[in-house]
């Protein structure tokens, strides 16, 4: 049972998939005049910390940042260095995610300067949040579930601060120039429309108009010069690469035997895959059938990757819409070919958009640390208990015609399917396909898949037989220590809570 | 006995699905085990209750036992610590865990032995997913690839790989060492349904007698009835000269490999993607098979990121004459397979073979023959293979014979 309060705040247990609809109107920030900011447009200021001043920062303040600068981000922790300095006490963090560069704030958490994290969290800050440290209780969203939670007033930002690759003095952002260059900074659009006050910060102060302006001057009360918002090569991988391992490549090469036979590949479809080494593999031979067969797919959601690229040069990729870029060549490709869009997860994903691109897409593939024979899934803990993971765009993404998880059976002895999930971040419904390196197992829901796929020579399974096969071999498990007390909150996309994470007894 | 410290396994950050143990033989104090594991969430219980087991199988009462894990399978935790205490005391006793049922299948003569997939001997990781890339043969290499001083680990890490994980159907391969420590890896092997074993640097058939002494006597202890087959490698100029002798030495040897790593250097010369310095030891050892009537296997391939390369690798090595090759990563096998697949001639005559034996048993003749030819039942055999494996190379179909039947109607 999921508890009905959070932080204080009454929260609503997850109901099924679309039975929760908030009514009513969106939250709005306050009316601003143009009386309050300079005529000369200049809103550059001398600090964070002045700035942060200016915005009237106070105890309790809710504060939040974008992850386009990724592991390189070199400007949240300042946030609350400042915080410190200034003697300001239970700060809610909202970024849309963390990372282990992050991890200095944990000081500030034991501390008391903040008092809770609302957002994705990895390594070293899922384990201390897991051990019980923070004061507050976590909460996760998804990338669509954050823009949903500000947009129904379920988060009131009070200062945004968005680190920005190259603005102008009037906050006229975007993220294509600069030493930080990250191609774009969509996850950010909530947050300059709903805050109360939005800060820019930036390393690169370009000349008056800096277009595109991605963040639109108009919503930015100053602007903040600093040496160097990020490290470049903690920002984008130089290369992504396509995994070397023999495993994970035959895991992706029944993947894509699997949605050629399916017929789930065929000319101008949609489809979506990550960044991660197996993912790439399967865009690299999609890419091979889609050449073979002279088709293309009308559209690739990113975030996006020089493979995906190479789909778009060589014409078996129509156009690609992009919330983020995750190598350089993505980078360079969004400033330079036509087809190549900036799409802020802002609409793609969120709940509270007139239409939802993630339920148009045909095929998107997707990662979970564990599923269940039930087909639940989970990506925000291991079985081991700990909270190591974000949500990301994974629950949003569920949305789509054909979703498919193609993981290793078992990872270092822990097998991926369970009896039960450790915790539910997805329901089974919409979890179409398993794809291990043993074998297929496609959702008894999907009996039109089942019935198209019962003559394949490809190794279709239930999830029960490889739930056994990778029991057989990994022998079974003890059930980890977890205490009762509740340290996160796992928020479904409408909002409403599908499962918590608990305490970890060492 | 104070102060006996011993070590096995492998560690360090990259290591995967293996341990490392450090074993101390103590006077008093009991049983003590310290353990550091990656899964301790999970499996710390369980590898506490192995370790506690294991040291009492042996029957040490006083030792401090360090368990740092990687995700080691029992399998692999279990040999670690026999072959650390192996090391420390005498024993012929032998701490075997279950024979999976999945690994009693016995091998043929006649076999496909397109690709065999060299795997390190001392590396569990690498073992737990060889069976599922379906390479014809897995070897399990107690050679070249394990350092002198983990020759004992990797014989009891082997031992029980062959017992506890999962072939997938694969033909069972050990490379044994050079002798006289080959043949002590025979009892780590023989009584654990090793169907081939490869011999290194084979340079005359006293060498294979030897070694079938040594086999027959622990088949015989161990009741194993299956034949164990031998692939002697071939890795120097006295070896090629001596071939057809050592593919006649007993019936148990069902192909010759050639290994040119060692046969260059043996030679004084460099081996080149040309392969002409290798021309002739390749042609005479194929030729030493054929007339023995064996297989001729070639050697490994070793640049395993370039797939074209293989590809014009093994059309040369079939033409050759050669009928299979050595995989040092799994994606070479289907490279192989494909390059090594049976051509649209072999595949007709091997349906009118079988189509042949089908009519003869339908009709209860005890003879078959094809025209005015009879067909040898191991013929049969090895067109039925033939099929089979056109069948699972998406050659043909499954139902091949009513198109072959309707084709000859028509």
């Amino acid at each position: 049972m999921v508890p009905t309060e959070i932080n204080g705040e009454e929260v609503i247990p997850f109901k099924g998939i679309g039975k929760h609809k908030p009514t009513g109107r969106k939250y709005a920030p306050p009316i601003p005049t143009v009386l309050d900011y300079p005529e000369d447009g200049n809103k550059v200021v001398g600090s964070l910390k002045e700035a942060l001043k200016k915005c009237g920062l106070s105890d309790g303040m809710t504060i939040s940042t974008h992850h386009h600068l990724r592991n390189g981000d070199l400007v949240s922790n300042t946030i609350f260095d400042a915080a410190k300095e200034m003697g300001v006490k239970d700060l809610v963090w909202f970024p849309s995610a963390s990372f282990p560069c992050n991890e200095p704030i944990m000081v500030y958490l034991e501390d008391g300067t903040v008092n809770r994290i609302e957002g994705s969290m990895n390594g070293p800050l899922g384990r201390f949040v897991s051990q019980g440290k923070m004061k507050g209780t976590a909460v996760l969203r998804s990338h669509g579930g954050r823009a949903q939670a500000i947009q129904d007033g379920e988060v009131k930002i009070d200062i945004a601060v968005l680190a920005a690759p190259s603005s102008d003095l009037f906050g006229n952002a975007n993220a294509l120039s600069g030493p930080s260059a990250c191609g774009v900074l969509g996850y950010a659009t909530t947050d300059f429309l709903y805050a109360d006050r939005v800060i820019v910060i930036t390393d690169n102060l370009v000349d008056f108009p800096n277009m595109p302006m991605e963040i639109q001057g108009n919503y930015v009360d100053f602007v903040v010069v600093v040496d160097k918002i990020g490290i470049p090569e903690r920002i984008v991988s130089g290369t992504t690469q396509i995994t070397k391992s023999p495993d994970r490549l035959l895991i992706a090469e029944l993947t894509a035997d699997f949605l050629q036979e399916s017929e789930i590949l065929k000319d101008g479809c949609y489809m979506q895959a990550g960044a991660g080494g197996t993912s790439l593999a399967i865009g690299h031979y999609l890419h091979q059938i889609l050449k073979e067969k002279g088709w293309k797919s009308k559209l690739g959601f990113g975030g996006s990757t020089k493979y995906m690229v190479q789909m778009l040069e060589e014409g078996t990729m129509e156009h690609i819409m992009d919330a983020q870029a995750f190598d350089l060549d993505a980078v360079a490709s969004i400033a330079n070919n036509k087809n190549h869009h900036q799409y802020p997860v802002f609409n793609a994903y969120n709940f509270h958009s007139k239409g939802n691109l993630t339920s148009m897409m045909d095929i998107m593939i997707l990662g979970a640390t564990e599923v269940d024979v039930n087909f639940n899934g989970n990506v925000a803990t291991h079985s081991d208990g700990y909270l190591l993971h974000g949500i990301g765009g994974w629950q949003n993404c569920l949305h789509a015609k054909n979703v498919i998880l193609p993981i290793p059976l078992f990872r270092d002895r822990i097998s991926v399917i369970k009896d039960e999930v450790t915790t539910i971040c997805g329901p089974g419904e919409m979890i179409d396909i398993i794809v291990t390196e043993r074998g297929i197992a496609i959702n008894p829901r999907r009996k039109d898949l089942i019935e198209k796929m019962k003559n394949s020579s490809l190794p279709i399974k239930t999830i029960e037989e490889l739930k056994a096969e990778a029991e057989a071999i990994c022998g079974p498990a003890q059930k980890p220590n977890i205490s009762d007390e509740v340290v996160a909150a796992i928020k479904w996309v409408d909002g409403t809570v599908i499962d918590v994470v608990r305490k970890v007894i060492d | 006995m104070s102060n006996k410290i011993a070590n096995a396994g492998n560690i360090g950050k990259k290591v995967r699905s293996d341990c490392y143990v450090t074993l101390e033989l103590k006077d008093s104090g009991g049983i003590v085990i310290n353990q550091k594991s990656k899964v301790q969430v999970l499996y710390g219980d369980s590898n506490n209750e192995l370790c506690k087991d294991v040291l009492s199988f042996f029957g040490i009462e006083n030792a401090i036992l360090t368990l740092e894990d990687r995700g080691a399978l029992p399998l692999v935790i279990a040999a670690r610590i026999e072959a650390a205490i192996k090391t420390l005391i005498d024993t012929d006793k032998e701490y075997l865990l279950d024979f999976i049922d999945e690994n009693n299948y016995t091998s043929e003569k006649e076999q496909f032995r397109f690709s065999r997939l060299y795997l390190p001997g001392n590396s569990p990781s690498m073992m737990l997913n060889a069976g599922i890339h379906e390479p014809n043969g897995i070897i399990l290499d107690l050679e070249d690839s394990v350092a002198y001083n983990k020759k004992t680990e990797a014989q009891h890490l082997v031992r029980n790989a062959l017992r506890g994980i999962n072939f997938y159907g694969a033909e069972r391969m050990v490379r044994i060492n050079q002798f006289p420590k080959g043949l002590e890896d025979l009892k780590y092997l023989i009584p654990h349904n090793v169907h081939m074993l490869l011999v290194p640097k084979c340079e005359g058939a006293d060498q294979i007698k030897q070694l079938e002494k040594k086999i027959v006597e622990l088949k015989s202890q161990h009741k194993v009835t299956h034949s164990i087959f031998l692939m002697p490698i071939i890795e120097s100029a006295l070896g090629v000269e001596k071939a057809f002798e050592i593919a006649t030495a007993s019936e148990n040897v069902v192909a010759l490999a050639i290994g040119l790593e060692d046969y260059t250097a043996d030679l004084g010369t460099r081996r080149t993607n040309e392969a002409t310095e290798s021309f002739y030891a390749r042609s005479r050892m194929v030729n030493a098979c054929k007339a023995a009537g064996i297989q001729a296997i070639d050697s490994v391939f070793s640049d395993v990121g370039d797939m074209e390369a293989l590809k014009a690798n093994v059309k040369v090595s079939k033409g050759l004459g050669f009928e299979g090759m050595g995989c040092i990563h799994p994606r070479q096998i289907k490279v192989i397979h494909e390059s090594f697949a049976p051509e649209a001639a072999a595949i007709d005559k091997a349906m009118k073979i079988v189509n042949a034996f089908i009519i003869a048993t339908e009709k209860g003749l005890g003879v078959v023959s094809l025209g005015t030819k009879m067909i040898d039942p191991p013929v049969v055999k090895r067109a039925e293979k033939t099929i089979n494996l056109a069948i699972s190379l998406g050659l043909i179909s499954e139902n091949w014979r009513e198109d072959f039947l309707n084709e000859q109607a028509g």
